[in-house]
């Protein structure tokens, strides 16, 4: 298994062809209070760069992308009851879809989490 | 990350700073948006007290003689007969009834007090110059600072640094002192709850600042959190709710329309103001609850089947409330309490409902009515 993370602050937890995506603990800091989360049906075809959920914060809404191509495989109904575990914890229950992709050299250009670190560190 | 090198600084911004506060640009100022969580100070205040800087807002003394009749050809209300310390809601009024802004006006012995929304405040000056006799001064407070202290336990904060300040009432200011530093102290605010707002010297604002976060009732709060407050008490947001293109009867603020004036007029725009008093309003802004979890915001087109009737302009997730609430013009057809309609929101129709306003029941301590 190995986590990659984009510059727009989401995570992608990878197994084989398929993997779990969720945004990250810096993200949600950033956010604030989750008051809504809406996650993409399974069957929903994702393409990498494009939008693949939105998620609330008491201020504002925010889309989260999708950092790789391919099929939604199941959308985390949890987050309709519970929109907090998006703070609570982030990058485990607070996970928004899991995803089978079409192209695993996607990963490629995406970060590892030392390199996040960095980047987040930078800004 | 915002760059916030072109932005103004508050008096109190390396203050903000240390306590943790995230800064966003607003009104032209860095502002704190938050300190803890918008959730926990929104609900802190409704329960103990809020400081809020709003340093950002333009304090004016307009002085002269007739200062509050000249003023009176500009804002609908009865300003003539405010009582030295007493204060009143109103709005600034374009030629054509639109409000150029909404502002709190008190009277005080050196003049009217007048405090108006920090994005506008230089066209407010600069409108009320090229309109008010010469006669009239027009001072801008810009070495003051304005802090509000609200929520059901803020005076009792604050009489312990500063006593005597419960003997006021809602709508009422006195000058009060500090040591030496004089406050200008009025009971007022824009949360809904008890409390005040205090104009102080900028140079003191930052001891004061501490005196009252001193206190165990009292956490600084931020902008976010202000509006969440505003939203469910039913209050305006100007520039939002309120803009020139809207008219105070529209704008669900009549009441700011004082009995005398609505009988002899005398002010801009009166004939389109007084006409929709008379007929009603074309359109109107109304309070929504959502139903479900999903936030409707500010821009939403609310529809009756598939006729467009209205637009939302102000919106969110309402903490008091525990789900989401929302206020926007509608048609008049559609303005009544309970009237079932839709907004969309990212393509898709979510059911709101017409609510009377306020959502959260306001906690003012007015003259005459029992604890």
């Amino acid at each position: 298994m190995s986590r990659y993370f984009t510059d727009e602050h989401e995570w992608i937890e990878v197994e084989g062809n398929n993997a779990t995506v969720g945004i990250t603990d810096y993200a949600q800091s950033q956010l604030g209070d989750i008051v809504f989360a809406e996650v993409p049906a399974a069957g929903t075809k994702l393409s990498k760069g494009g939008d693949a959920a939105v998620v609330e914060s008491v201020k504002a809404a925010s889309d989260v992308y999708a950092p790789v191509t391919g099929t939604v495989t199941e959308g985390n109904d949890a987050l309709a009851d519970d929109p907090a575990l998006v703070n609570s914890d982030p990058e485990g229950a607070g996970w928004f879809f899991k995803i089978e992709l079409d192209d695993l050299s996607e990963l490629d250009g995406l970060m590892d989490a030392a390199a996040y670190k960095a980047f987040v560190d930078s800004l | 990350m915002s760059d916030d090198t072109d932005m103004l600084k508050l008096p109190l911004d390396a203050w903000h700073h240390a306590k943790g506060a995230r800064m966003v640009s607003f009104a032209g100022y860095a502002m704190p948006i938050q300190y803890e969580g918008i959730m926990a100070e929104h609900l802190w205040t409704r329960d103990n007290a809020g400081l809020f800087d709003v340093s950002h807002m333009g304090q004016l003394i307009l002085s002269g003689d007739n200062a509050a009749e000249a003023l009176e050809a500009l804002v609908p209300g009865d300003i003539s007969a405010l009582k030295e310390g007493r204060m009143r809601y109103s709005l600034l009024l374009a030629p054509d009834g639109g409000v150029l802004d909404d502002l709190m006006i008190t009277a005080t012995p050196t003049g009217l007090y007048v405090v108006v929304n920090g994005a506008v405040k230089h066209d407010d000056i600069a409108y009320l110059r090229a309109n008010l006799p010469e006669a009239i001064g027009i001072n801008h407070l810009e070495d003051r600072a304005l802090l509000a202290l609200q929520g059901p336990k803020a005076v009792e904060a604050l009489i312990r640094i500063v006593p005597g300040v419960d003997q006021l009432y809602f709508m009422e200011a006195d000058l009060f002192l500090w040591g030496e530093v004089p406050l200008w102290i009025s009971r007022s605010g824009y949360t809904g709850e008890d409390g005040v707002e205090i104009s102080v010297p900028a140079e003191s604002v930052q001891a004061l600042a501490d005196a009252l976060c001193g206190q165990p009732e009292v956490k600084p709060i931020g902008l976010g959190a202000r509006d969440s407050l505003r939203l469910e008490a039913g209050l305006p947001l100007y520039g939002h709710d309120m803009n020139p293109t809207t008219d105070p009867v529209e704008g669900n603020a009549s009441f700011a329309i004082s009995k005398r004036r609505r009988a002899e007029g005398g002010f801009k725009g009166a004939d389109r103001i007084l006409k929709a008093v008379t007929d009603g309003p074309a359109r109107k802004l109304v309070g929504f609850t959502v139903e479900g979890k999903m936030p409707v915001r500010e821009g939403a087109p609310i529809f009756a089947g598939n006729d467009q009737v209205g637009v939302m302009t102000s919106g969110g997730f309402a903490p008091s409330v525990g789900a989401p609430i929302a206020m926007g013009y509608v048609a008049a057809a559609h303005s009544q309490a309970g009237t079932a309609l839709e907004a969309e929101v990212r393509g898709k129709r979510v059911p709101v409902t017409v609510a009377a306003m306020p959502f959260i029941p306001h906690h003012y301590h007015r003259r005459g009515a029992s604890k």
